[in-house]
């Protein structure tokens, strides 16, 4: 596939106070390093080890990922919003690559 | 019950590799999954409840198993969830994934997919920030396919 | 003949539910609405002529957690590679330095029920084509780019993104133009007729035992209106003449080249056998 491409469903307000759910999906094969290939040679892992959710520079929520998570990696949480502002969410690859989006969120 | 000589056969076969091999399996598989579970509880032994796992009870198919994982904790600046280890203790390496809380998270719920190499238990330990430790523990039945398998 | 295939189809089932506890074979009684917005017809009566009563799609052969994955257009994987089809049909590729979008726009309009009525007979090639084949020729005559091999990324995340536009419409296609029936009636020989070392057909499995299981799968009607169907084994898109090639190995028989005459046949056939089934793609399969 193309560069991975990271897809967010966040709410577009809340409550203040309010916790929402937030649903997270990337796409990306999560090569686990255990895999042969036709020759027989070990397919090097490539997976995505680390997402992370920050809302207004601060921290929400983060995963750690080992290969046994699925490809095009699924993450759902939760977060509190106290006050209008940014999710920032990043994904860290293991060739070092970073994939990132940022959606905003009202408060009523 | 009549069994024709091939079944037999069959069943002892296997009945014989059970016993030659399960024990040396089960060990392994252990093993690995109880140092993991050591070196994030730092050598403590958790506590059952408090967390809980939600798996299906069998899985089509092992390469993307639905995991949920919920701590039932305030969830506040005092007393929060910091992280929740999820591990696989049939897999060749029990690691899974960490989740990490803030109180900026709100509920400590959390769920992704994951890979299952066979039948076997899937493992949540969380820590709170005061140290504490929990553990839950669900099998899942990984089905094989049908005739590729 | 018919009353002793259902009686033997019977008692294996009788005997795989006793082994397996819990687990039932047949479909289950489910409605499929996705994001609880777009209902889905995924059981119909069968046309005339249909070997079954009803016509039922593979997504009630499925488990809760499957089923609930292609419910929420979110969560389904698939989604992933309808949104990196989109971005291909909005790319320019080849020497003409156009895109799909050069010629159809959006697609929202061209594309809506497209998919639903593929494979559609091609004068020009004197053959039905499915939606890779149409690509192929536009791609080749239109842009002036190279056709897509068999399975390319590219192919698989294109189809899936046009087929993604009929989703919610019946799939229909017209057997009356050129020489369709024709190719019905060879597509329909394969299906009945046995091959590879297991002896198998699809009717042996697909029409004498769905609903019931191989090993410890359901057995489906083997309908194709969810491909490209994202499947839990590979994490991927497969294609439909993927599925045919792998269902043919698996019989341990020689099986065709994907886009050969052959599998268009079968392709004709079964989804004519499918007809009235909602489009789905992208479906999700175990």
């Amino acid at each position: 596939m193309a560069t991975p491409k990271p897809r967010v469903k966040v709410p577009k307000k809340a409550a203040k106070g309010e916790v929402i759910t937030i649903k997270t999906l990337i796409s990306h094969p999560m090569e686990s390093g255990q895999r042969k290939d036709k020759e027989g040679n070990l397919i090097p892992r490539q997976i995505i080890n680390k997402f992370t959710c920050e809302f207004n520079g601060q921290l929400v929520f983060s995963c750690d990922m080992d290969p046994a998570v699925s490809a095009n990696p699924y993450m759902q949480f939760s977060a509190k919003v106290n006050e209008p502002g940014t999710f920032k969410f990043t994904w860290v690859d293991d060739d070092g690559s970073v994939y990132e989006t940022e959606n905003k969120i009202a408060v009523e | 019950m009549t069994l024709s000589r091939r079944q037999a056969l069959g069943l002892s076969a296997g009945a014989a590799a059970v016993l030659a091999f399960s024990p040396t399996f089960a060990l392994s598989a252990t093993d690995d999954t109880d140092a993991a579970i050591k070196a994030f509880t730092g050598g403590a032994t958790p506590a059952e409840g408090t967390v809980s796992l939600d798996t299906p009870e069998i899985a089509e198919n092992g390469n993307t198993v639905p995991v949920g994982v919920s701590v039932e904790s305030p969830m506040t600046e005092d007393s929060f969830v910091e992280s929740v280890l999820i591990l696989a203790d049939g897999n060749p390496n029990p690691a899974v994934a960490t989740f990490h809380f803030t109180a900026l998270s709100g509920i400590a719920e959390a769920k992704t997919r994951i890979r299952l190499a066979k039948t076997q238990n899937v493992i949540a330990v969380a820590k709170m920030n005061d140290g504490s430790t929990f553990i839950d523990r669900k099998e899942v039945k990984v089905t094989i396919g049908g005739c590729g398998g | 003949m018919a009353s002793r295939t259902k009686s033997i189809a019977t008692l294996f089932s009788a005997v795989m539910v006793c082994a397996t506890g819990a687990l039932a074979g047949g479909p289950v009684d489910e409605k499929l609405v996705i994001d609880g917005e777009m209902e889905i017809d995924t059981r119909i009566p069968a046309p005339e002529g249909h070997p079954f009563d009803e016509v039922i799609s593979g997504w009630h052969y499925r488990t809760d957690e499957t089923r609930d994955l292609e419910a929420d257009s979110f969560q389904n994987p698939g989604m992933l590679y309808v949104e990196r089809g989109e971005e291909i049909w909005n790319t320019v590729d080849g020497a003409a330095g156009k895109s799909c979008a050069s010629c159809h726009g959006d697609g929202d309009e061209f594309l809506k029920g497209l998919g639903a009525n593929y494979p559609k007979w091609n004068a020009d090639a004197g053959k039905p084509f499915n939606i890779e084949l149409q690509i192929n020729q536009c791609r080749e005559a239109n842009m002036e780019a190279e056709p897509y091999k068999f399975d390319a990324a590219d192919q698989k995340a294109l189809t899936t993104f046009i087929k993604h536009k009929s989703i919610g419409m019946p799939m229909e296609i017209d057997l009356t133009e050129g020489d369709m029936q024709a190719w019905w009636n060879k597509g329909k020989e394969l299906y009945y007729t046995r091959t590879g070392q297991l002896n198998l057909a699809c009717a042996t499995c697909h029409e004498g035992y769905n609903g019931n299981y191989i090993r410890a799968d359901h057995l489906s009607q083997g309908n194709v209106n969810g491909f490209p169907t994202y499947r839990l084994k590979q994490s991927a898109m497969v294609s439909l003449h993927n599925r045919f090639r792998g269902c043919i190995r698996d019989t341990r028989a020689a099986f065709p080249p994907a886009f050969s005459d052959d599998l268009m046949a079968l392709e004709v056939y079964v989804t004519w056998r499918g007809s009235g089934l909602d489009i789905e793609t992208p479906a999700v399969r175990q």
